[in-house]
């Protein structure tokens, strides 16, 4: 009876399987427990899912392999039915609705508008910690040639700042950070996106 | 809070997000703009491609910043830029430009044959050439944060790439099925530090990205190098040497990420037309093979 409680609980996390960090996820998620891993290169693979991580990597290569592929339409449904949705870095501006570089075409999935490698190049990247509102302190968080959001609209919860610049938000079930938090060990993110789901 | 550039966290992350991509060899900013549009998650700004520094011979540096700087100015994708193996200068020249990777590359004509670059003392990520395990562990020791397998640039024969990508991946599994006590004796075979291989042990796969090059002319040859365990390719003379670049770039991009999908593979391979010559490996004579050099 417990074993059945436990596998009803167990839940379904894809990975959108196009170009970027995708293994550092997998690690991540499978060292968390209770969650079955899966990656997406086809509409049909969004079915079973709870949520979907739009990984780190280029934003114009991923967004150019999602339009190609037929997954522009299929990821907007997913995310009208109230599904997970986490984007990390190039995720997070492909979830949003308007960028300053015209280059990407995006999901359009969030009140934002984002500006990319917002804070410079990959001699600029860095690292910090940063104190996230009910999630936790302390949170170390890596930044490469990362967006940040320009712009939020009302239904926006905005959850962290570096420089007084927006890294991270929410809106319902949409969850973007400008940095990979699947670069380090702490898992409190993404547990935190996996409770969404 | 304070915040930290330079870290291994960061140069290697930034080659983790290149993961699954298709870096292109560009000689000006048009060309850096096609590769873009194709879907190249990074392009190589330099002076000519290797199969022309191939056939014109002579000495070949880095390029010439104007260049570069076109092709930053030109893209929002990251740019690398060649620098010679072990010219200090070349690369705190590119590092000061804001170039954000560097290769300090075999296809450029050595400052140094002795010497590699001290890679540990600069913000700027490297990327450097293996041709075996001990090459690419030699390299993370001087601090590259990705590694590329050699190939033979400019020749548009896959061949030597697969042969590095499969030593290279031989010599991790001996690694990884070899007792501890046998390790410092295989570290001084293969002339690769201690620690390193200790680590390889631990993790049963290299510490940093793994791409590779030198000899990818086709969107079936991406596919093999990603079957083979590439985690991305770069491609330098194969697009822009192709009958047609703009369509041979966008192929070679889906390849890479649907490396085995054969229907879809025979699909992105029709009508695109002639691919770069190519030479066969067996008529260059010894000094004509770029992958010699490193040390």
């Amino acid at each position: 009876m417990a074993y059945q409680l436990e596998s009803n609980h167990i839940k379904q996390i894809g990975i959108l399987n196009l170009q970027g960090a995708v293994s550092e996820h997998i690690t991540m998620l499978n060292h968390m427990g209770n969650i079955h891993v899966s990656l997406v290169q086809h509409p049909q693979q969004l079915a079973t899912l709870d949520g979907l991580i739009i990984p780190g990597g280029e934003s114009t290569t991923i967004s150019r392999l999602i339009k190609q592929n037929g997954l522009l339409t299929p990821i907007q449904q997913f995310a009208q039915q109230g599904k997970g949705i986490l984007g990390t870095c190039a995720g997070l501006v492909l979830c949003g609705k308007a960028t300053t570089h015209s280059e990407v075409e995006l999901l359009n999935l969030m009140d934002i508008c984002v500006e990319r490698n917002g804070f410079g190049r990959q001699i600029n990247s860095f690292e910090t910690q940063l104190d996230i509102p009910n999630i936790g302190q302390h949170i170390p968080a890596v930044f490469i040639r990362a967006p940040y959001i320009a712009k939020a609209g009302e239904n926006v919860q905005q959850l962290a700042f570096v420089d007084q610049h927006c890294i991270m938000a929410q809106q319902n079930n949409i969850l973007v950070c400008a940095f990979h938090p699947e670069l380090t060990n702490d898992n409190c993110i993404m547990q935190y996106f996996v409770d969404l789901c | 809070m304070n915040q930290v550039t330079g870290t291994p966290t960061i140069k290697r992350g930034m080659a983790q997000m290149q993961k699954g991509g298709v870096i292109m060899d560009v000689i000006n900013a048009e060309q850096a703009k096609i590769a873009e549009q194709a879907g190249a998650v990074a392009v190589m700004a330099l002076e000519r491609v290797p199969s022309d520094i191939r056939a014109m011979g002579g000495v070949a540096r880095m390029a010439d910043p104007t260049i570069i700087e076109q092709v930053m100015n030109a893209v929002t994708i990251p740019v690398m830029a060649k620098a010679r193996i072990g010219h200090i200068v070349e690369a705190r020249i590119l590092e000061s430009m804001g170039v954000d990777y560097i290769d300090e590359s075999e296809v450029l004509t050595p400052a140094d044959e002795q010497y590699h670059l001290l890679k540990d003392e600069f913000t700027v990520p490297f990327v450097c050439g293996c041709r075996d395990l001990g090459e690419a562990l030699r390299r993370i020791g001087e601090g590259a944060s990705m590694l590329r397998t050699k190939g033979e640039p400019g020749t548009g024969n896959i061949v030597e790439a697969v042969r590095h990508m499969r030593k290279v991946n031989e010599q991790i599994r001996q690694i990884t099925t070899k007792s501890k006590d046998e390790l410092m004796t295989f570290a001084k075979e293969i002339s690769a530090p201690y620690e390193l291989v200790l680590q390889i042990k631990q993790l049963g796969k290299l510490p940093v990205v793994n791409f590779a090059a030198g000899g990818v002319a086709t969107p079936a040859d991406a596919a093999l190098m990603m079957q083979l365990g590439a985690d991305g390719v770069f491609v330098g003379s194969g697009i822009f040497k192709s009958q047609n670049p703009e369509k041979f770039a966008k192929a070679i991009v889906q390849a890479t990420c649907y490396f085995d999908d054969y229907p879809r593979l025979a699909e992105l391979s029709k009508g695109l037309g002639d691919a770069m010559k190519g030479i066969e490996i067996s008529t260059l004579v010894p000094s004509e093979r770029m992958q010699e050099r490193g040390w």
